[in-house]
């Protein structure tokens, strides 16, 4: 199978699960922000959301995603560690036009990671979890309550976006990159899109976060 | 205007492949700045010989950046500091007076050390062979115009051939990952008609042997195109991606 033997395929799996999840991440910000809008709103969407068959699947898939990224990230970086041989550079510059994220992305991922595992314990494990098991669960409202009324989540979060914005803008440029859809010119273009969006991602979230701070906990 | 400067050079020293290397530091003193790197380093040996001790070895031809064999890595740059030059390009008016000057070799586990600072840079031969020529098919000679070329696609191709196969991408990497050589190995036939007959066999076979090599895998970091000596783009690799991508789905 070439998409696990071959470099440029692991590449391709990496950019696709990248992109998906890049998609997810826009939808949730844009979740969100409806929370900001209207409480009551958000709580209809995490209603709709619940432990209806499409959201378990569509957790499920968002699940794997996340895996297959997680994993292929791991051998990427092994195989790359060995690629580069027992002896490191005495001296280390980095040239010119090369993002510094780009060449600390397994670390950024790990930050993000981190931060996702903090995000489901307050979140999904208070609300989907319990509720596919039949248990009392929160609704939306509640849930943001019960995590932004405690002042330290603000910083931790905002920690956690700003890995992932660095993660983000080279990330998405280089899926694209990887799948081959890029010339001279759209280099360029990806870039530049790359850090719209994430910076777009990043503002949405960091805005919504310090909104619901300021509702609960101020 | 042309002044002496003395410096120290840090130099890594390796007896051969097995044994472990070291840095050995060089008192340099008034070298003249229209010396190049290389004749420093020739400087170097030749106050060695006269010492007695075992010369540096490095790895050097044609001195005018078009044979590839230089390849020494200088203060964190293939290279050296300059840009698109080549180490016997690099010329000691880039250092100052009381410098310390940090030589080692490329650093890649599919570029062993022979001795000091030369590598075996044999994988890039070993790609190469594996499909980065054109076979001929014979048959009656064409009409000149009969295969019409555009510039854009002409200048391109020439780019991409201008690749030397130094190996400062793989040395620049990160990863180790020699995609920049392989994308320009393989773009400077894809572009051209002449190279589309072959074009799918010819990735696939390329690449499965680069891989095999233990060359990394290409994160897009972009540090091997603002090291090459020859300016070998980073789109090159889009259109090797490109053109594996397609060539798999067509199986």
């Amino acid at each position: 199978m070439w998409l696990t033997n071959s470099s440029v395929g692991r590449k391709v799996v990496m950019s696709v699960t990248g992109l998906f999840l890049v998609l997810f991440v826009t939808f949730h910000a844009l979740m969100n922000a409806v929370a900001v809008i209207s409480f009551d709103a958000y709580d209809k969407i995490c209603e709709f959301l619940g432990a209806n068959w499409y959201a378990v699947l569509g957790t499920l898939i968002l699940a794997g995603g996340f895996a297959i990224h997680i994993i292929f990230a791991f051998i990427l970086t092994f195989q790359n560690r060995k690629a580069r041989g027992n002896n490191r550079y005495a001296v280390n510059a980095r040239p010119k036009n090369v993002e510094w994220a780009s060449q600390n992305m397994l670390v950024l991922g790990l930050i993000v990671c981190c931060f996702l595992i903090l995000h489901l314990v307050q979140f999904w494990a208070k609300m989907q979890l319990p509720e596919l098991m039949d248990r009392p669960h929160l609704g939306g409202y509640a849930a943001l309550q019960a995590t932004f009324s405690l002042v330290w989540v603000l910083p931790v979060y905002l920690i956690g976006f700003a890995a992932l914005w660095f993660h983000i803008s080279h990330g998405f440029w280089s899926a694209f990159q990887t799948l081959g859809t890029a010339n001279d010119k759209w280099i360029n273009r990806w870039q530049c899109i790359s850090k719209w969006w994430a910076s777009i991602v990043f503002i949405l979230f960091a805005v919504e976060a310090c909104y619901f701070t300021w509702f609960f906990a101020l | 205007m042309e002044t002496n400067i003395s410096f120290k050079l840090k130099v890594w020293r390796q007896a051969n492949a097995h044994a472990e290397g070291r840095f050995e530091t060089y008192e340099m003193h008034d070298i003249p700045t229209d010396t190049s790197f290389l004749e420093m380093m020739d400087i170097l040996n030749e106050q060695l010989i006269e010492k007695g001790e075992e010369p540096v070895t490095f790895d050097h031809d044609c001195r005018e950046g078009i044979c590839g064999m230089c390849s020494l890595y200088v203060n964190g740059h293939p290279h050296g500091p300059a840009t698109g030059a080549t180490t016997c390009q690099l010329y000691m008016r880039r250092f100052h007076d009381g410098d310390t000057i940090t030589v080692e070799p490329w650093r890649s586990a599919a570029f062993p050390v022979i001795k000091d600072l030369m590598v075996n840079r044999n994988a890039f031969d070993q790609i190469q062979q594996a499909g980065g020529y054109v076979s001929f098919q014979t048959g009656g000679a064409q009409d000149a115009n009969a295969i019409p070329i555009s510039k854009d696609a002409a200048d391109e191709a020439m780019d991409s051939a201008t690749c030397i196969g130094c190996g400062a991408c793989v040395a620049a990497c990160k990863n180790g990952s020699a995609m920049l050589f392989l994308s320009a190995k393989v773009s400077q036939f894809a572009l051209l008609p002449q190279g589309r007959a072959e074009a799918k066999r010819r990735v696939k076979a390329m690449l499965a042997k680069m891989d095999e090599l233990g060359f990394g895998n290409c994160t897009n970091t972009g540090a091997c195109a603002a090291e090459c000596p020859k300016n070998i783009k980073l789109s090159n690799i889009a259109r090797l991606n490109r053109e594996f991508i397609c060539a798999k789905c067509s199986d």
